[in-house]
C-alpha cells in the first residue's frame, strides 16, 4: 500500500517535473542537434538532460524526507504521520454472569525516540475500572484492561463491545480512535492510525543520517573514525587492483603474443574469469585469515583476470598494418612492443581497468562484511546487528560515492591518456 | 645487381579442407633503380601477395626475392610500404609518426630534425606537424604515412592501394604528390591500384595480372607518367594514346572478371 503510494508520487513527479520543463525552458541555442528532425531511434540525438537528473536527485530525498517526517522537508508534503498524543476508548465487559459494564481506556501514544512513561488515571466505579496506557506511535498494544476490574478474564469476563460497537474473538472493529482486535486470550489489541511514514528504526530521515555521518567522522565508530574506514576500503582496494594490473598486464601480453602461453593459462584464464570472486571469500578467508593479506590477494584474484583479458583483447587489436608499418620502418620487436603494441592496447586496458576496479569495490565490501576488523562493508555490517539504520544507509551512500568516484577518475585518466580512443 | 628482382615465385597454401590454394605462379620481373611500376588485376590475382611477399611479411612456396643482391627474408628499412590505411600511430602527432624510422634506429632530433620538417612542407603538412592523426582529413593522413615513409629513406617504397580510400579529388591530388616525390626522390615504387586511370596515369610500367592462378598476363611501358611530372594531370589525359591504353586495359580486365563470373556460375 505505501509502496503502492510512493510509487504514484515518484510517477507524478517524473511527469509533472517533464511538463513543468518544457513547458518553462525554451531551447535558446539553435546547435545541429537541435535543427534534427528525426531524433526517435537517432542515439546520437539523446543527451542526458541535466534538469532531469538534478529533479530526480531531490526527488529521492524528498520522498526520502517525505516519508520520515524529515525537517528538511516542508510540513506540508509529510506524509501523514502516525497518530501522537492522547486518546481514549471504552470497552463493554460482559461477566459470566451476564453482567455488564463500560470503562475508558486512556492511551498516551508518544512519538518515534521519546521514552514511553506510564501514568494513572482515576479508575472509577464499577465492575470494569478505567485503565491507563502509554505506547510508542506506529506499534500496536496489548491491553490487559482487566488487571484493576473486579471481574477478570479468570473468572470467564469477556469485552463484548469497544465504544459501543460489538466485538467478538477473530473480529476487527475501527474506530477514530484506531484499530481494535481481541487476542486469543480475550485481551485488547490496540494500534492507533500508522500514518504512511517509515519508523526511524526502518527508516531514519536524511538529516539524521548526515548528523550520525558527523558523528562518525569526528568520533569513529568502532575503534576507527569513518576515514578511516573507508581509508581501509580504498587501501584493499588500490593493493589489489596494483597487484593484479602488475601481473595481469603482462600475462595477457604474453598471452597476445605467444601461442605457449596462450595455450598455457588459457584454460586457467577460462575457468577462473567466470567464477565471481565472492565465492572465493571462504578460501581465502581459510588460507590467509580475515587480515590485510586474505583481502588483498582475494582483490588481486578478482582484477587479475579482467587485466590479462584486457591486455590480451589490446594485443588482438592492434591493426596488422601498423605491426607491418613498424617493421617496414626497421622497428625491433622490443620497439614493436614499446611503441605500437603498448600504445595501442591502452584503450582496452582502460575498460578492463574501469570494470576492474568496479568489480573489486564491491568485492572489497563484500569482504568486509563477511570478515574485518575495520572497512566501509564492516561498519555497515555491524551497524545492521544493531538495527543502526542511519549507518546502513550512510555507509551505503558513501560505498556509492565512492564507487562513482573512481569510475570518473578513471574516466578522466583515459581521456587524457587516450586521447585517440573511438576515434581511429 | 642493384634494383628488386622477383625470381619464379610461387605462392600454394594449404585450406583446412583439404585443396590448396594456388595464390601466384611463377611470377618473374626486376625493377631498375627509380623506376616506379603499378600494378593492376582483378581481385583475387594475387597483387597483394605479390606485394607481402617484396615486403617480407610472407615467405614464397617457391623462388625469391633479390634486393640490391641479397634475399629478402624479412621486413627490412630499405623496404618501405603504405598502406591503404589504419597503419599511422595515433598515439604520436604528426612530427612523431614521420619520424618513427629515424628514432627507432636511434638517430637524434638533430640528425633527423630538417629532414622530417622538409618532408612536412614537400607533403603539405608544415603546419599540422603537432596536431593528432584523429585530427586529420583522410588525405593528410594519407600524406603522414607517404612522408614517413620517405622519412626513413628507403630504396623501395611499396604501396598497397594507398589511394583507394580517398574521394575523388582527394585523389587526383595526391598523385600528382606521388608523381612530384618520385621524381624528386628518385626511389624505386611498386604501386598496387584498383584504378585503370591512376595505373595508367602513375605507372612508368604497368603490370596487369590474372587471377587463378596469379600470374603476370602484360606488362606495358607507358609514357604517360614522365608527361605528368610537374604537369597537369587531366592534360594527360587528353594525350596521345592515353584513351586507347585504358580503353585495352579495361577491356582486359572486364574479360577476366566476366570469366572468373562464368567459372563462378559453373560450379554452380
Amino acid at each position: 500500500m505505501i509502496g503502492f503510494a510512493i510509487l504514484l508520487v515518484y510517477i507524478a513527479i517524473f511527469a509533472g517535473s517533464f511538463l513543468i520543463v518544457r513547458f518553462l525552458v525554451k531551447k535558446a541555442t539553435r546547435d545541429f542537434t537541435s535543427l534534427k528532425t528525426v531524433t526517435f531511434g537517432d542515439e546520437s540525438a539523446v543527451t542526458s538532460n541535466r534538469t532531469a537528473s538534478v529533479v530526480s536527485v531531490l526527488t529521492i530525498f524528498l520522498i526520502w524526507g517525505s516519508f520520515t517526517g524529515s525537517a528538511w522537508v516542508p510540513g506540508f508534503l509529510h506524509a501523514p504521520g502516525p497518530f501522537v498524543g492522547e486518546t481514549s476508548f471504552t470497552y463493554t465487559l460482559e461477566t459470566a454472569d451476564g453482567e455488564r459494564d463500560d470503562a475508558t481506556v486512556f492511551v498516551r501514544v508518544v512519538d518515534f525516540g521519546e521514552e514511553v512513561e506510564k501514568f494513572e488515571v482515576d479508575p472509577g466505579e464499577g465492575i470494569a475500572r478505567n485503565d491507563a496506557v502509554a505506547m510508542p506511535a506506529s506499534r500496536s498494544t496489548t491491553i490487559l484492561f482487566d488487571k484493576n476490574d473486579e471481574a477478570t478474564r479468570k473468572d470467564g469476563a469477556r469485552v463484548v463491545a469497544i465504544d459501543g460497537t460489538p466485538i467478538a474473538p477473530g473480529d476487527e472493529v475501527k474506530t477514530d480512535a484506531g484499530r481494535f482486535t481481541l487476542t486469543d486470550k480475550g485481551a485488547i489489541s490496540f494500534a492507533p492510525p500508522a500514518g504512511l511514514q517509515m519508523e526511524p528504526i526502518w527508516l531514519p530521515p536524511p538529516e539524521a543520517v548526515v548528523a550520525r555521518m558527523v558523528e562518525i567522522a569526528s568520533e569513529g565508530y568502532r575503534d576507527s573514525t569513518l576515514w578511516q574506514h573507508l581509508g581501509y576500503s580504498l587501501f584493499r582496494v588500490i593493493a589489489g587492483f596494483f597487484f593484479g594490473a602488475l601481473l595481469g598486464i603482462p600475462l595477457g601480453y604474453a598471452m597476445g603474443l605467444s601461442n605457449w602461453f596462450r595455450g598455457w593459462f588459457e584454460p586457467i584464464v577460462e575457468f577462473m574469469r567466470p567464477v565471481p570472486p565472492l565465492a572465493l571469500i571462504p578460501l581465502v578467508i581459510i588460507w590467509f585469515g580475515i587480515g590485510e593479506t586474505g583481502k588483498i590477494i582475494l582483490l588481486f584474484l578478482a582484477s587479475l583476470w579482467i587485466m590479462a583479458i584486457a591486455a590480451r583483447a589490446g594485443v588482438s587489436g592492434v591493426n596488422i598494418s601498423k605491426v607491418h608499418a613498424a617493421y617496414s620502418l626497421g622497428a625491433s620487436k622490443l620497439q614493436i612492443m614499446r611503441y605500437v603494441i603498448m600504445p595501442n592496447s591502452l584503450p582496452e586496458i582502460f575498460t578492463g581497468a574501469r570494470v576492474a576496479m568496479g568489480v573489486c569495490w564491491g568485492t572489497v565490501v563484500a569482504a568486509e562484511l563477511v570478515a574485518a576488523s575495520e572497512g566501509a562493508g564492516m561498519m555497515i555490517m555491524v551497524a545492521s546487528k544493531f538495527q543502526l539504520t542511519d549507518i546502513v544507509l550512510m555507509g551505503i551512500i558513501l560505498i556509492g560515492v565512492i564507487g562513482f568516484g573512481i569510475d570518473i577518475l578513471m574516466r578522466k585518466a583515459e581521456n587524457y591518456l587516450v586521447p585517440w580512443k573511438g576515434r581511429s | 645487381m642493384t634494383g628488386l628482382s622477383i625470381e619464379n615465385i610461387s605462392m600454394r597454401f594449404d585450406l583446412p579442407n583439404g585443396t590448396s590454394v594456388q595464390a601466384l605462379k611463377d611470377v618473374s620481373l626486376h625493377l631498375n633503380e627509380g623506376e616506379l611500376m603499378s600494378v593492376l588485376g582483378p581481385s583475387g590475382c594475387g597483387k597483394t601477395t605479390l606485394l607481402n611477399i617484396v615486403a617480407g611479411f610472407l615467405a614464397p612456396t617457391e623462388g625469391q626475392v633479390v634486393m640490391n643482391g641479397h634475399t629478402v627474408t624479412g621486413p627490412d628499412a630499405e623496404r618501405g610500404m603504405v598502406f591503404q590505411q589504419g597503419a599511422l600511430f595515433e598515439w604520436m602527432n604528426v612530427r612523431e609518426n614521420v619520424s618513427f624510422g629515424p628514432r627507432m634506429k636511434g638517430q637524434k632530433e638533430a640528425e633527423w630534425g630538417d629532414n622530417v620538417d622538409h618532408l612536412l612542407d614537400v607533403t603539405g603538412l608544415g603546419d599540422f606537424k603537432d596536431k593528432a592523426i584523429y585530427e586529420l582529413s583522410g588525405g593528410m593522413q594519407q600524406r603522414v604515412a607517404l612522408a614517413r615513409c620517405l622519412a626513413n629513406d628507403p630504396d623501395v617504397i611499396l604501396m598497397d592501394e594507398p589511394l583507394g580510400a580517398l574521394d575523388a579529388l582527394t585523389r587526383e591530388k595526391m598523385q600528382g604528390l606521388v608523381l612530384k616525390l618520385w621524381k624528386e626522390t628518385g626511389k624505386t615504387i611498386i604501386l598496387i591500384t584498383h584504378s585503370v586511370e591512376e595505373a595508367i596515369l602513375l605507372g612508368e610500367r604497368l603490370l596487369v595480372m590474372a587471377p587463378r592462378p596469379g600470374r603476370i598476363h602484360k606488362e606495358y611501358r607507358l609514357p604517360f607518367a614522365d608527361m605528368g611530372v610537374g604537369g597537369d594531370l587531366r592534360a594527360v589525359k587528353h594525350a596521345d594514346g592515353y584513351a586507347e591504353t585504358r580503353e585495352e586495359i579495361l577491356e582486359m580486365i572486364w574479360n577476366m572478371e566476366e570469366e572468373i563470373m562464368g567459372r563462378m556460375e559453373e560450379q554452380k
